[in-house]
């Protein structure tokens, strides 16, 4: 039998029981949509986040204090014995080859007073790298000096809180206290918007050691270093490490390169798109029993159709795949159906909820597709099994 | 071919169901020799094993003992695959209750032998359209079988049979569904391609359409008790 033929009869069938066909495609459909529609947000809130972390580059390695193996950091504030990283550290890994830049990190939330109004906020301590590290630019004056060895009390204002400090006021020169110590504005900085959900620009940048001062903390939270584009990671990140081994005569910190961090973020975050996926894919499994149901009901109704074409020189196996292509059509258009669906769901639930990330990849699409008529396949095995096993005089005789 | 050619020819054919404990001998030891072009009504009682023979010519049962021979070849021992494929090319039949497939049209059921056989469209169409144009099926050809009546639709179970060209046409009852007239009807058109040449083998209750055959065969607990042939054979003795 020709393949076409064996399609058309298969078709021809699944359209014979319009009714029945459609409410147990539907079944399919809505798992498929259900999967579509979860695996469309979890594949959004995915590139949501990994947009967001590659906002600064991707090309920057952080190092924090203590050897964490699993690559994680631990949280700041909590006391620990491991070995403080210092200013020095960050200063020598300035000298790295193909290393463009280091900034030392140390943040606190502090009380600004300014201009009469106060306002409480991050305060981060950094040097003149950071610009570099983290792609920002400075809208007004200058960002804090280079080689600036006594670390003059000078602060560059994020946008917002110069806005919430100064309003429209020339800010370049004024005097800021935070917490104790006093400083001198010498920039503001350009908006940056927002990194998961912190205002970036509701900030204040201050020389490291007057931050350590500041927080009372005797070593660096972190260093940020940036490297050449094109570089290779590995190299960097080993130059790091052997030149801060060198310093500490152990590796008594933690090296996490961004592409470290961005794929073990990407491993979550697959998962968690696959765990809602499968939640949809339990829909799936209740619509391919329906299927077998459905088939296997048809088998029963039809044995006189089964036993008539045996007559008529019908081999057992064109017989098991007639019944085959009854069930993956159906289940295929099951799937098509449910692919339509789920994208339309997928597509006005972004119209409903615009901050809500929501992407439907091509691959998902034929993914659901193949894997509709995978189910199709699989649940019309055992009805078109047992249809091709009949014996044809019982079939022809059957009422 | 020539017309005094054997094309079937069973040997001690023996045919036995298992019910629960019980066996039942629905053949016993059956010896039977037909020529191309004979034709023939296998009668006998409900139980005789008629049907069970009917099925047994058509490949559709196996003998549990005996040989069967089809034109030369003894197909007791083929599988089912190559059985298959002999009752696609040799053998065609006819029921009682036509066994129209009830989702397509008439000329879709013609078609159906010629689709599992994979001839290809354009043959298939060309053969279809002839056979429609043979059996006066022409404005019929896309309707239902629910929209025939039943001399049409045991046309286009006629049709469907023959479109292979078969050696032997198998009728089971061809006009136990059918009124006396649209019967009639029925019997000359397999009579017709019987004098085409095609063996025509017909199993029947009705006394009338078994005296119309050349032959007839009687047949009572599984064996043949009386072969009309052998009376010749007799006679010319």
């Amino acid at each position: 039998m020709l393949i076409k033929d064996s399609a058309n009869f298969a078709l021809q069938a699944v359209i014979a029981h319009r009714m029945r066909s459609v409410l147990t495609l539907l079944g399919i459909a809505v798992g498929i949509a259900a999967v579509i529609l979860l695996t469309s947000i979890g594949e959004g809130v995915h590139r949501f986040v990994l947009a967001e972390f590659t906002q600064f580059g991707t090309n920057v390695i952080g190092i924090s204090p203590g050897k964490v193996k699993t690559g994680g950091q631990p949280p700041s504030g909590i006391p620990t014995t491991a070995r403080l990283l210092t200013m020095d550290d960050a200063l020598s890994l300035k000298q790295l080859p193909n290393v463009l830049g280091a900034t030392p990190t140390v943040w606190g939330n502090a009380e600004l007073a300014a201009n009469g109004r106060l306002r409480r906020t991050l305060v981060y301590g950094v040097d003149a790298d950071f610009t570099q590290v983290f792609s920002s630019t400075v809208r007004i004056g200058n960002f804090l000096p280079r080689d600036d060895r006594d670390a003059r009390a000078l602060v560059v204002l994020g946008s917002k809180l110069r806005q919430e400090l100064f309003g429209h006021e020339n800010p370049l020169g004024a005097r800021v206290r935070i917490g104790g110590l006093h400083f001198r504005v010498i920039g503001v900085m350009a908006p940056k918007g927002q990194f998961l959900g912190v205002d970036l620009d509701d900030t204040a940048y201050i020389p490291a050691e007057r931050a350590l001062e500041l927080f009372n903390r005797e070593g660096l939270m972190e260093i940020h270093v940036i490297y050449k584009e094109g570089a290779s990671v590995a190299n960097v990140a080993a130059a790091v490490k052997a030149r801060l081994k060198l310093r500490h005569g152990a590796e008594d910190f933690t090296v996490v390169t961004q592409e470290d961090m961005l794929n073990t973020l990407s491993n979550i975050l697959d998962i968690l798109t696959m765990a809602v996926g499968a939640l949809g894919g339990i829909s799936l499994l209740v619509g391919g029993v329906g299927i077998v149901t459905i088939m296997t009901i048809a088998v029963s109704e039809r044995k006189n159709e089964i036993g008539l074409m045996m007559a008529l020189g019908a081999q057992r196996l064109t017989v098991l795949y007639l019944f085959l292509g009854e069930s993956i059509v159906l289940a295929a258009l099951g799937g098509l159906l449910g692919l339509v669906f789920g994208v339309a769901a997928a597509q006005s639930l972004q119209l409903l909820l615009p901050a809500l990330p929501v992407h439907t990849p091509l691959s998902f699409a034929f993914g659901a597709l193949a894997v509709s008529a995978l189910i199709g396949l699989l649940a019309g095995v055992m009805p078109a099994r047992r249809a091709s096993l009949l014996d044809p005089i019982d079939a022809l005789r059957a009422e | 071919m020539n017309s005094q050619q054997t094309i079937i020819q069973l040997t001690s054919i023996d045919r036995v169901f298992q019910l629960g404990d019980t066996s039942v001998q629905a053949l016993h030891d059956i010896n039977l020799t037909i020529r191309q072009g004979e034709y023939i009504a296998v009668m006998g009682p409900s139980g005789s094993g008629k049907s069970t023979l009917l099925n047994l010519l058509g490949l559709l049962d196996r003998p549990d003992r005996g040989s069967y021979e089809l034109a030369g070849r003894d197909v007791t021992t083929l599988n089912s695959d190559e059985q298959a494929s002999v009752r696609s090319k040799s053998i065609g039949f006819i029921f009682q209750s036509f066994h129209l497939v009830p989702r397509l049209t008439a000329a879709a059921n013609i078609e159906l032998p010629l689709v599992l056989a994979g001839v290809g469209v354009k043959e298939r169409a060309a053969i279809v359209l002839q056979a429609i144009h043979d059996y006066g099926l022409a404005d019929r050809a896309q309707h239902r079988p629910n929209e025939l009546s039943g001399g049409q639709r045991q046309r286009v179970a006629i049709a469907r049979a023959t479109v292979m060209r078969p050696l032997v046409l198998l009728a089971d009852e061809p006009t136990g569904n059918l009124d006396r007239a649209t019967g009639e009807e029925v019997v000359r058109l397999l009579e017709a391609l019987n004098q085409q040449g095609m063996t025509l083998i017909v199993v029947t209750h009705d006394q009338a359409l078994g005296a119309r055959a050349h032959r007839q065969i009687h047949m009572v607990d599984g064996a043949i008790v009386h072969d009309s042939a052998q009376d010749l054979i007799v006679k010319e003795g």
